[in-house]
């Protein structure tokens, strides 16, 4: 990569978690407003609906991060063949740091060992990159900001549960599905979506329910078994009453999407992650000179 | 059932405090200080405030803070999540007088009682509203252990006007977060056992 297509490519990299920051896509505004409309008007969930509603306007128009926890920085990209990868995650990094300047990114990242901030979010694990190549010739660049109050109210069981009372089975499934949301109460800044993987290993399993997370919210499962399971965990979840915030309310959850991968014999796990409201995802498509041609959501 | 919006302005007092009752929805005036989870397990070990937090409003906070002309500007400040603080809050609140706590997703039985015995209040602000809450904030007046303790985790002196947040423990031993968790409990028995392989 030389230096000029270098400086293109960061530039488009900070638009992107600018972007991502500060404004919500359309389908999950449109979720949280289709939420808003269930509740009574004066509510204490309709109350907390419209301080959210008018955040994301405000953080649109002052384009500052609509949560100051701007949360763990996940990429997830495919890059053509021919391209340097290791170029690219070098630019990536760059990136970071330079929105972190910009305000767009708090400085985020702590060391675990000696808890120093060296306040430019670079550091073993951040940021998060998924890189694969692919035979296409343009990058598919799409990056997950998630804060760290939903990332503490995910769940991972190990089934059979004896306290969930949950079998092997899609019953226990389910059962776990509304466990981890009775668990989070209004501590993941609901209402939420659940990405949720049936099987793999404790890794992938919360890996592929992270990237259910690019789905957009109004999409519909392929498999029919897990459309249908994804539809009755949000219905009843919004039963349960807990509402935005915690505050009490009808709407819990705007969704559910729901993966499976293969387990072992011996495993059967299911591993919930918890988007909060402010579900900050984008992506675009961006061409060879590091040019954006579209944007994904 | 529209509740009318309760101005709290400073001086903090307990009467003020009293008053106040789960449910309400509030609007703050006055200076609080934004102290995390670092601030906590500190203060809890047995070292003393670099200021009074004698009928003190703590804001659990990790702003994003930018200098701009030599001043400090607060350019997003939601709260964090309140539960990590649990093991620490209530002798804060006894310890130093702190009159209310100011954070997201509701604390647990400790300060529950806590806030009842001594005359405190859980505010809850709404979670990831970090533009709407930073617009309340006027002014930065001071900070405290930057070095010590990195942006996110330091003591930010914070003028408020106008910050909205609903009381959800209050002083007379009521949680919001208690009854929500219990009923939400029952459906989720219910639920649990008619679910069908």
């Amino acid at each position: 990569m030389n230096a000029t297509r270098q400086k293109k490519f960061i530039e488009t990299l900070i638009e992107i978690i600018r972007k991502t920051s500060t404004e919500l896509p359309q389908d999950v505004i449109e979720a949280i407003e289709a939420g808003r409309s269930n509740e009574q008007i004066d509510s204490r969930a309709d109350y907390a609906l419209g301080i959210i509603d008018k955040n994301i306007q405000l953080a649109r128009i002052k384009s500052q991060p609509m949560c100051q926890d701007t949360g763990s920085i996940l990429f997830y990209i495919h890059y053509p063949q021919k391209a340097d990868s290791e170029a690219l995650g070098k630019v990536i990094r760059k990136a970071v740091t330079q929105a972190t300047k910009k305000g767009f990114l708090r400085q985020n990242s702590v060391d675990s060992l000696t808890g120093n901030n060296n306040g430019t979010n670079v550091g073993p694990g951040s940021p998060t990159i998924h890189m694969e190549p692919w035979k296409k010739d343009y990058f598919d660049i799409r990056l997950i900001l998630k804060g760290g109050g939903c990332e503490n109210v995910g769940a991972q069981y190990s089934l059979p549960d004896a306290r969930v009372g949950a079998g092997r089975d899609l019953a226990g499934v389910k059962k776990c599905i509304l466990d981890a949301v009775h668990q989070a109460q209004g501590k993941g800044c609901g209402p939420g979506v659940l990405g949720v993987t049936i099987g793999g290993d404790r890794a992938t399993g919360y890996l592929a329910s992270k990237e259910q997370f690019l789905r957009k919210m109004g999409d519909k499962n392929k498999n029919l078994v897990l459309a249908q399971l994804e539809q009755e965990c949000t219905d009843d979840a919004n039963r349960l009453g807990i509402g935005p915030m915690g505050f009490g309310g009808k709407t819990t959850l705007l969704g559910v999407k729901a993966t499976t991968l293969n387990r072992l014999p011996a495993s059967f796990f299911v591993s919930v992650s918890y988007m909060c409201w402010a579900f900050r995802r984008h992506g675009a498509k961006v061409n060879e000179r590091g040019e954006i041609q579209k944007w994904f959501y | 059932m529209a509740k009318a919006m309760i101005r709290l302005e400073a001086p903090f007092t307990e009467e003020k405090i009293r008053a106040l009752h789960v449910g309400d929805r509030v609007e703050m005036s006055g200076v609080i200080f934004t102290g995390r989870d670092a601030v906590h397990k500190w203060l809890h070990e047995g070292n003393e405030p670099p200021m009074s937090l004698k009928d003190s409003i703590i804001y659990h906070c990790g702003p994003v803070v930018m200098k701009k002309k030599g001043k400090w500007i607060i350019t997003a400040a939601g709260p964090t999540t309140s539960i990590r603080e649990e093991p620490y809050q209530a002798g804060l609140i006894e310890k130093f007088g702190v009159r209310a706590v100011i954070g997201k997703g509701g604390m647990g039985e400790k300060t529950r009682l806590a806030c009842e015995k001594f005359g405190c209040v859980y505010l809850h602000a709404v979670g990831g509203a970090a533009q709407v809450l930073a617009e309340a904030i006027k002014e930065v007046q001071n900070v405290y252990g930057l070095e010590q303790f990195g942006s996110p985790e330091a003591i930010w002196e914070l003028r408020v006007e106008g910050f909205p947040v609903v009381v959800t423990i209050d002083a007379h031993g009521n949680s919001l977060h208690k009854d929500i968790e219990a009923s939400s409990a029952k459906v989720l028995s219910e639920i649990q056992a008619h679910v069908k392989k």
